[in-house]
């Protein structure tokens, strides 16, 4: 038989460690947590430099090419093969028009595979420079090896 | 003066600590999937405007460019490295060319501020070579600092086949 005490126990559990410790993962959380607004992609396997570190200053709405292994640029989150861009970058170029905004003020940033063709990446510059376009940013992994 | 509550016990107010527990619970569950590890990434700028090559007239001031051919292996790897049409063994050796030529100064107005680099890369490599060789040509890093040497890149069109 069970036995039972003589009054209801009345434990209480201290939870001020626990709540501590929650907010304290809140915290760190909150600070890893990535704000930025760059376009990244995971199928993008950016080759490493020593000397690419991450820029100072905010690129004002720069447009984000991403060229993967296969070939094909992912722009605005969409895969578009690389003779495609052109019509792409129009419509940006007619909306920077729109805001009084030059072509040649505009930075584009590459975000290319290093398994992919560099001829691939020069066709891209290439598509760029024929719709006025001429500030490049080529993205690269930042390696602090020695 | 103090008041005392009229029973003459101290009254214990409990907090109900569960919804606030709910919230940081939900808001921890939030954090933690939305998390994504970011790894650090910078940018080699460069300014190649279409009429580059046309426009460039012959001037006294200017220094011809410095050509580094790369080319690549039937799988894409480097084949050859070449400045100026001479062989060079790797991109380390192409550096010690580059500071060669152009002097570890990189202050305005100076040698390194000036040359240009223009690289022509066979189609088919892949593109991590370029960015090592554009590593190679665009600075150093000594005792964790970094010295640039030669800022104006440029490439020559692409060649299918």
């Amino acid at each position: 038989m069970a036995k039972r005490s003589g009054g209801p126990s009345n434990t209480e559990i201290d939870m001020t460690p626990m709540i501590d410790m929650t907010f304290q993962l809140i915290t760190f959380f909150m600070f890893v947590m990535n704000f930025s607004e760059a376009e990244q992609d995971d199928r993008i396997q950016l080759p490493s430099s020593q000397l690419a570190k991450p820029a100072d200053g905010v690129i004002e709405k720069p447009i984000t090419l991403q060229l993967t292994n296969a070939g094909s640029v992912i722009y605005a989150g969409e895969l578009v093969a690389v003779r495609d861009i052109g019509a792409y970058l129009e419509r940006e170029k007619t909306l920077m028009i729109d805001e009084n905004r030059e072509p040649n003020s505009a930075t584009i940033i590459v975000r290319a595979d290093g398994r992919a063709k560099t001829g691939e990446v020069q066709d891209i510059i290439r598509i760029c420079q024929e719709k006025g376009f001429e500030r490049f940013a080529l993205r690269a992994q930042y390696d602090d090896r020695r | 003066m103090a008041r005392r509550s009229s029973s003459g016990l101290t009254d214990k107010v409990e907090i109900n600590m569960t919804p606030m527990i709910d919230v940081v619970f939900q808001l921890m569950s939030f954090f933690m999937c939305t998390l994504k590890v970011v790894s650090p990434e910078g940018d080699f700028d460069i300014r190649m405007p279409i009429a580059a090559a046309a426009a460039a007239a012959p001037d006294d001031q200017q220094i011809p460019p410095v050509r580094v051919k790369l080319s690549a292996a039937p799988d894409g790897s480097l084949a050859a490295i070449a400045m100026n049409g001479t062989p060079v063994a790797d991109f380390d050796e192409l550096r010690k060319r580059i500071i060669a030529l152009v002097g570890a100064d990189s202050g305005p107005n100076s040698l390194a501020e000036k040359t240009e680099v223009e690289f022509d890369a066979d189609y088919a490599l892949k593109y991590a070579n370029v960015v090592k060789a554009i590593t190679a040509v665009s600075g150093k890093v000594e005792n964790g600092q970094v010295v640039e040497l030669i800022r104006k890149i440029k490439f020559t069109p692409p060649k299918k086949g």
